[in-house]
């Protein structure tokens, strides 16, 4: 499948109502990426080279590289398609646009 | 070669300006009442990560961390050390970074915690009030279940190195004294213990250093499981293709007693007698959870609300990582008391400013182990919260183990490693 195709998927889930039911909690998605953070850096701003970084990346980039982990179409992963399936679509929208409004520390 | 010092200062003059700016920026959060004090016990993967997001989400929180080493060693990457891949001091981190963030660090045994009265007391005397307190010990040993583990003799004799330091750097003494020919017996207890696959990465790394250095000599793994407990086919795979010949594993071989003075393991049905014994004892929830009354569940563990990480025996106290009684599939690793402090220092924020706490938390875990001094393999999880069994329940479909073992992965877990050492210890 397509990645356009994820990215609407994606953005649908934004209207979702488990995702209006989550709203008032400003913290989610902080709390969320929070998770991220033992492999892709505090605020995804990783140490190192061997993994990628997230801190500024664009949400909808996150979302279609997490869609495809989930759908399995990304060919010799190690361990992304393992992890991208635990995490719900409206949660995956939420750690993007977190670590999309992060900025990358200058290194 | 001084350019980089030269710049270096350069930036952190020009960051020192910034962060009066920015201070200013933010008086009305960062400045003016404490919103709480809180006090961290241990300076682990748990506790170090708590008392470094309770800064960052927290605000103008107070925050104590006291544990008993001057500096943090890492229990993942140690036992790269007793493969002779690693040194002690690669896997050592100081808590510089966190008392550049306001954390008052203090070097010290804590000797009580009086929960009627909200304090924390140290050995020398100093005595710590709390409005919150953060519990992560991690674990301590039950030496009185295997007879004869109870002295001091047999404990130094019989090394665990489960606890990553000075006997970490005394059992890879042990092996480099070994004779070429001698045996090296593991014992591994029934689960659940700390770091489930550490174990068998530990007769990985053993097998590799006596294959290499010491080729006639054998590892014997006991262990007190009907089988291996994390990543099963890929260690027996490592077992049987890189080992052969060297390593030798026993199921259902739980150790029963141990004898100082002959060098002998003695198992249900039979006595093995080795060069080198490392006894990983069973294990329960730190010292001081238990005298504080915090251990509610099998007479071992700390039962938790996972909402917040309190504990659900004495209000007002968090508990994290290995000494909580954990949710099903859910492993004790560094990563998860990671994980389980992140949802703890929201929790405190939330609970400081009387804002209502995450309904919907999620934690998740990564447990990369090497089969040889290059290759490694993982295990993964995500755990979603479930209201209706408040309880962390993995997600159906998720999560796994390595396809193989792979050098990309070896580079992955050295990654993981910077990064969480990061992650609990760097100034943010």
């Amino acid at each position: 499948m397509p990645l356009s195709r994820f990215v609407a998927v994606a953005t649908l889930a934004l209207v979702s109502p488990w995702a209006a039911a989550q709203a008032t909690d400003v913290n989610l998605a902080r709390n969320l990426a929070a998770t991220c953070a033992n492999c892709h850096g505090t605020n995804g701003n990783v140490q190192g080279k061997d993994v990628k970084g997230l801190a500024g990346v664009p949400a909808a980039n996150i979302i279609a590289l997490m869609s495809a982990y989930k759908a399995g179409s990304i060919p010799n992963t190690t361990i992304m398609h393992q992890i991208a399936k635990g995490y719900t679509d409206d949660q995956i929208k939420l750690i993007a646009a977190y670590f999309a409004a992060q900025k990358p520390a200058s290194r | 070669m001084n350019m980089h010092t030269i710049s270096r200062r350069r930036l952190l003059a020009a960051g020192s300006a910034l962060t009066g700016l920015s201070l200013a920026g933010c008086a009305t959060t960062d400045s003016g009442p404490s919103i709480g004090r809180v006090v961290v016990v241990g300076g682990g993967f748990g506790g170090a990560t708590a008392a470094r997001y309770l800064k960052m989400w927290g605000g103008n929180v107070d925050v104590t961390m006291v544990d008993r080493n001057p500096q943090f060693v890492s229990c993942p990457i140690s036992n790269l050390v007793l493969g002779g891949y690693k040194q002690i001091s690669e896997v050592t981190v100081g808590y510089e970074g966190l008392k550049a963030m306001g954390v008052k660090v203090v070097q010290g045994e804590v000797t009580a915690i009086d929960t009627a009265g909200k304090r924390v007391r140290l050995a020398d005397g100093t005595q710590l009030p709390y409005d919150r307190l953060v519990v992560s010990p991690g674990v301590d040993f039950m030496n009185e279940a295997i007879a004869g583990l109870a002295t001091p003799a047999a404990q130094a004799k019989f090394l665990h190195s489960w606890k990553a330091g000075p006997q970490t750097v005394a059992l890879r003494q042990q092996l480099t004294a070994m004779r070429d020919g001698g045996v090296v017996a593991i014992s591994i207890p029934k689960a659940p213990y700390r770091c489930p696959p550490g174990p068998y990465e530990r007769a990985c790394m053993v097998a590799a250093y006596l294959k290499e250095h010491k080729p006639r000599s054998k590892v014997l793994v006991l262990d007190g499981n009907g089988e291996i407990v994390s990543k099963k086919g890929l260690f027996e795979k490592a077992f049987a293709d890189r080992y052969k010949g060297i390593l030798e594993y026993r199921a259902n071989a739980e150790l029963k007693e141990v004898d100082a003075g002959n060098g002998v393991a003695k198992l249900e049905f039979e006595d093995v007698k080795a060069d080198v014994i490392n006894v990983i004892p069973p294990q329960r929830a730190g010292d001081i959870a238990r005298s504080a009354g915090l251990i509610n569940q099998n007479n071992r563990w700390v039962g938790v609300n996972w909402l917040t990480m309190e504990s659900t025996a004495v209000a007002g106290i968090h508990v994290l990582g290995d000494s909580t009684m954990s949710a099903p599939l859910m492993p004790k690793s560094g990563h998860m008391a990671n994980q389980h402090a992140k949802v703890a220092a929201a929790a405190i924020v939330n609970l400081l400013k009387g804002e209502a706490v995450n309904a919907t938390p999620v934690v998740m875990n990564t447990c990369y182990s090497f089969v040889s001094k290059t290759e490694v393999v993982h295990v993964a999880s995500v755990h979603q919260y479930n209201a209706q069994q408040k309880q962390f329940l993995t997600v159906p479909g998720s999560g796994g183990v390595s396809a193989a073992a792979s050098e990309v992965e070896g580079r992955n877990a050295l990654s993981w490693a910077n990064n969480i050492w990061s992650d609990m210890l760097s100034k943010a």
